[in-house]
């Protein structure tokens, strides 16, 4: 406006188009300008979403199919889908990787959250404990720490030393199909540092006030903890709860390198993904994988969706 | 009635000191403090376990249940570190090789695209960034099969190309993510002086924002080096040809050749292999922590 002032005889000529400041247009879009510059900001991501749009639709056609790598997919319909109801393997590893994560989950949570709220009360030495019980998570998924874990619980391992001690001979828990996922639930317990951080930081967003007013109305700490410090943390509860499902449905590392990738002894450690993995890069049946890695999808959808819809009864968003 | 209840109330305040500074009696707190510490010597002690068994002879390791060892055999990691085809710098090289372009990549990638997503105006911003999160809760299996294919009529396989290049597309959410949350955090007032005083969109993202991201690079750096080092799956997928393993594979390697008798050795080379890692997490905790404390929180 303030060109035209300027020149109140002649309209601004073309030239004088980019003096003018900066104007929104009509319909709230930012200018032409400002426009190729965010997409040229975003030019690898979108280059990188076509590396996951499409090989997402070419996976779900692929489940369609067989497909052994070396001739064309051959569109096969629902067999894949009728195989896996058949495959006692493919069962076995739902079933381990349920087990596998249904104990494991709830435990490392609740570990995480007791510790944290021991660490929360101003405790002398914060730092070190927080360190020390967070480095296991960042190791746990590690080749070096799983077979590390085959040794500890091997038959002449720690674990069957220290019970020992007390007189308890220990089963063959890596050898023993009834033992050795248990080993492995124990691996994913001992990595809950890192939702333990969460849980910290999230503890420390919650006003001191709070348990001043309710300790002056006579309330208990465990009344406080249940009237106060679960609801104001039960978004945070909420995304660990989300993040380690989500990330213990998938395990394989651990399940590979604890068995020598075969998932024994007696498939007692074959994981979902492990299977997956067996069948797509051993077997070469990509069509049946694709089927299998659509299948966990939506397993981890449904059990996403459940969670978000149970959230609305139990996670208290302030504000 | 009031009254007295009130002084009462400040008196036992002032003797209990709030939540935010320390709290309980000296033994409760003394009890707190050993439990913590035990259940910490419990969790570090299968690793100083480890770092004691590499140190110790082979027939040593499972009979001595002490930690200290009473014999000293530091031969185990010159013998680790040659038991494979090749000695084990290489695999080390390897690794740090992929680990480096991996963080480039995700800090170039992403911090361009959190930038765009946190700063500018474009038609399909939200929408885009709607697809974005949603690509953070896409489980990666599911782009498997059709990635390999693509990876192997490309001529990649046996390359680190598969286990790179991802990274220069910004196909890591969380980094995005992580990001963006923290150019939200920083002034508008910044973009518009900068703006002002005659600098483009690339040259305010360069001079301006990026100098403050500092502090989410180095978060996206530190996780990206403990990810890509301990990653296992993409390298066995990808790499068949035993010269350009990674570690994690060159331990596989070493479990499934000498993991029957040569214990001392092949823990040597565990410890080896963590050990980076452990380093990573002393230096950079600060970046660690408070990254994974702001995505988890928002």
């Amino acid at each position: 406006m303030s060109v035209l002032t300027k020149h109140p005889a002649a309209p601004p000529a073309a030239s004088e188009v980019p003096l003018r400041p900066p104007r929104r247009r009509r319909n709230g879009a930012a200018p032409k300008k400002k426009q190729r510059a965010g997409y040229l900001f975003l030019l690898p991501w979108f280059v990188g979403m076509a590396f996951t749009v499409i090989p997402f639709f070419a996976s779900l056609y692929l489940a369609f199919t067989d497909y052994n790598l070396f001739n064309e997919p051959t569109w096969v319909g629902l067999a894949n889908f009728q195989d896996m109801l058949q495959d006692e393997r493919l069962w076995q590893s739902l079933k381990v990787t349920f087990i596998y994560t249904f104990v494991s989950v709830p435990i490392s949570l609740a570990a995480a959250l007791v510790v944290a709220l021991m660490l929360n009360r101003g405790l002398r030495g914060l730092a070190v404990y927080r360190s020390v019980y967070y480095l296991p998570s960042l190791l746990g998924g590690s080749v070096a720490v799983v077979m590390l874990w085959r040794y500890i619980f091997g038959n002449d391992g720690i674990v069957n030393g220290f019970l020992g001690m007390f007189g308890i001979d220990g089963p063959a828990w890596v050898t023993d199909p009834e033992f050795s996922l248990s080993t492995l639930i124990v691996l994913n317990i001992w990595t809950f540092g890192s939702p333990m951080v969460i849980f910290l930081a999230g503890l420390r967003q919650v006003p001191a006030m709070y348990y001043e007013a309710a300790a002056i109305d006579g309330a208990s700490k465990w009344r406080q903890f249940r009237s106060i410090t679960v609801p104001l943390i039960s978004p945070i509860i909420f995304f660990n709860l989300i993040m380690q499902l989500i990330g213990s449905f998938q395990t394989f590392t651990q399940g590979y390198v604890m068995s020598g990738g075969t998932g024994g002894p007696a498939d007692s450690t074959l994981f979902y993904n492990l299977y997956l993995y067996q069948k797509g890069f051993t077997e070469f049946e990509m069509g049946y994988a694709s089927a299998m890695a659509w299948v966990l999808l939506m397993i981890i959808a449904v059990f996403t969706a459940i969670n978000f819809i149970a959230s609305k009864f139990w996670v208290f968003y302030d504000s | 009635m009031a009254l007295p209840n009130l002084t009462e109330v400040r008196r036992r305040r002032v003797a209990e000191p709030s939540s935010e500074e320390v709290e309980g009696t000296p033994a409760r707190r003394f009890l707190r403090h050993l439990i913590l510490a035990l259940v910490g010597v419990v969790m570090l002690y299968p690793l100083l376990w480890l770092l004691s068994s590499s140190l110790k002879p082979s027939q040593d390791i499972f009979t001595q249940l002490g930690l200290w060892p009473a014999t000293w055999d530091f031969g185990n990691y010159a013998q680790g570190w040659n038991a494979l085809n090749q000695p084990f710098h290489v695999y080390l090289l390897n690794s740090l090789l992929v680990v480096v372009l991996s963080i480039a990549g995700n800090i170039f990638s992403c911090s361009l695209a959190a930038y765009a997503f946190a700063r500018m105006e474009f038609t399909g911003r939200k929408l885009f960034f709607a697809l974005m999160l949603g690509t953070l809760m896409l489980p990666g299996h599911v782009l498997l099969v059709p990635q390999y294919i693509i990876f192997s009529q490309l001529g990649w396989l046996d390359t680190y190309l598969p286990l790179v290049v991802p990274n220069f597309l910004a196909t890591n959410a969380f980094f995005i993510f992580l990001m963006v949350q923290f150019m939200k955090s920083l002034p508008v007032e910044l973009d518009d002086a900068a703006q002002i005083d005659g600098c483009g969109p690339f040259r305010t993202f360069l001079k301006v924002i990026m100098p403050l991201c500092v502090p989410a690079m180095a978060t996206t750096a530190i996780f990206t080096f403990i990810s890509t080092w301990n990653e296992f799956f993409g390298p066995l997928i990808y790499i068949q040809n035993q010269d350009l393993y990674t570690v994690p594979l060159a331990l596989r390697a070493f479990m499934d050749s000498e993991g029957q008798s040569m214990w001392g050795p092949m823990f040597s080379m565990s410890v080896v292999s963590l050990a980076p890692i452990i380093g990573f997490f002393i230096a950079g905790q600060k970046y660690l922590i408070g990254g994974i404390a702001t995505t988890g929180l928002k």
